[in-house]
């Protein structure tokens, strides 16, 4: 009883995580149509920043904010330097356009960075803590949700009380009326794809004391993501977190009573399959009826 | 007096296809110049050329300035609303949100007093305002499309087909609104709708598209007498 408490909370923690990443593919598709699948990669060449901010002797949380815009400043560039350039290209090109951005960050971190696996300072540990419900959890894993929690909250804000978040909305959703309006869709779009890259690089500085950073930390971390925004519904940012926590939840009971930690990727795969087949909307999601 | 916007020789089409073959007209300052004819003619094409939404050639000038090479954001910015065929909803967002998007150029702190003015004149939105667009009546997103338009606090507004699929009743109360907006504001408009009666009874100057070409053009009472219109585009 007390493994099964300790198995959700944690899973908690990292679906926290998934979370994060899920919404930012979500923000990235709802306004594209198109799936960042380096997204992750993106994320961990960002922690690879942070890394080495925090090496060169900045205080954490200096490093983690200025990480963060860092992160803003490169999805910006992303689009504007390259996908914007493919807005009228064929799904199928896109898909090529971003796997090569995968294996560009990906590669980039390892040429820069180094292959071997590195650890990643967090926060929150050494505080003598000891954690929470009698140290079931991490001082790390209670840090680190609580942060994610912070941000998903400051993202729903903004999203709902801000004028850009709301254009960002809008021109996601009918970008032709924004247009009439007077939103800069381009803009918007290009900070869309900034906020999403933010948001990816909260994430991996999050997971990395856990999982050790290296060029293919995220690999996993966005299937994950991608199963967790799928469950909840591709075009749902509400939706895609509760997937990213579930998701995290069902990883962290599965691996531990159903197929064993080796297996638990497979979990995620299992999801997604189950998801496309059962219900393709998600379960949050709108189911879309084109006039043909 | 010179012309709120002036359009010499527009051209417009889409793809390959001209739908608009060189056409000519004003809105005064304050003015009301509907543009009528049948399905096809080209109406919504000229809303949509005005607004940079599709590739256009000739001359358009809003307030004296050129804007037949500007953006759609940035025709919008200078003070042209257009409340598209369809009303342009975002359907998934609150009437609220919507609102708020309307003026969304505006940095001035006289929005809320706007919209609380809009309001006035839109009653029925007042108790939807948490509401989805989506779920609005179709009258009543017309409505929400009209007010959004006007908190950008806009010299011209286009207007397409604001009678479009809605019951008579709904139609005489968003016209005698159109009426008011236009007494009270001063902002030109220029009307597209299928309705010729209604639309001569609230205009000033009057076009009939046809084909692409201006097949008539003056003051609304002269092509309201014009014989032949009366017998296509009235019916009596």
């Amino acid at each position: 009883m007390v493994g099964l408490l300790h198995q959700t909370l944690s899973g908690l923690a990292t679906g926290g995580v998934y979370a994060s990443l899920a919404l930012a593919l979500v923000m990235v598709h709802r306004s594209t149509h198109h799936l960042n699948f380096a997204q992750g990669e993106m994320a961990t060449f960002s922690t690879y920043i942070a890394l080495m901010l925090i090496q060169a002797g900045l205080p954490y949380w200096v490093a983690f904010a200025l990480t963060v815009v860092i992160a803003f400043a490169l999805g910006v560039a992303v689009e504007r330097l390259l996908m914007q350039r493919m807005a009228r290209a064929s799904p199928l090109a896109v898909v090529g356009v971003v796997i090569g951005l995968l294996l560009l960050f990906n590669g980039l971190s390892g040429w820069l960075f180094g292959f071997t696996i590195k650890q990643f300072p967090s926060p929150f540990e050494g505080n003598g803590g000891g954690g929470a419900f009698g140290g079931m959890v991490s001082d790390h894993e209670v840090g680190m949700t609580a942060v994610t929690i912070a941000v998903l909250i400051a993202m729903s804000l903004f999203f709902r009380m801000t004028k850009l978040g709301l254009a960002m909305r809008a021109a996601a959703l009918n970008p032709e009326s924004s247009r009439l309006l007077g939103i800069r869709v381009g803009a918007t779009l290009a900070a869309g794809w900034g906020v999403a890259a933010g948001l990816g690089a909260i994430a991996g500085m999050m997971v990395a004391p856990i999982v050790f950073l290296d060029p293919n930390m995220m690999a996993g971390v966005l299937l994950y993501a991608f199963a967790g925004a799928l469950l909840g519904g591709i075009d749902n940012p509400a939706g895609a977190v509760a997937g990213g926590f579930a998701v995290g939840v069902i990883e962290n009971l599965g691996g531990a009573y159903l197929v064993g930690t080796e297996l638990k990727l497979t979990l995620a795969l299992v999801i997604i399959a189950t998801v496309l087949v059962v219900r393709p909307a998600g379960l949050f999601g709108h189911v879309t009826v084109r006039r043909v | 007096m010179s012309a709120l916007l002036e359009v010499r020789g527009l051209r417009a089409g889409y793809g390959a296809g001209e739908v608009l073959h060189g056409i000519d007209f004003t809105v005064a300052p304050g003015g009301v110049t509907a543009l009528l004819g049948a399905n096809g003619a080209g109406k919504t094409t000229t809303l949509r050329a005005v607004c940079g939404l599709l590739r256009r050639a000739g001359e358009i000038r809003f307030d004296g300035a050129r804007i037949e090479a500007a953006a759609t954001e940035d025709i919008a910015r200078r003070g042209v609303a257009h409340v598209p065929e369809g009303r342009g909803t975002f359907l998934e967002l609150s009437v609220a949100e919507n609102l708020r998007l309307g003026a969304y150029m505006r940095r001035d702190r006289g929005v809320a007093a706007d919209i609380a003015r809009v309001l006035d004149h839109f009653p029925q939105l007042a108790p939807r305002l948490r509401q989805q667009a989506g779920t609005l009546s179709g009258g009543e997103q017309q409505m929400l499309a009209i007010a959004r338009a006007l908190l950008a606090r806009p010299r011209l507004l286009l207007l397409d087909e604001p009678s479009f699929g809605l019951a008579p009743l709904v139609v005489q109360q968003i016209f005698a609104i159109l009426r008011a907006i236009r007494a009270e504001s001063g902002i030109g408009i220029l009307l597209v709708e299928q309705d010729a009666s209604l639309a001569l009874a609230l205009a000033d100057q009057a076009c009939i598209l046809d084909a692409g070409r201006i097949a008539l053009a003056g003051p609304a009472a002269t092509v309201g007498r014009d014989e032949q219109v009366r017998r296509v585009y009235l019916g009596y």
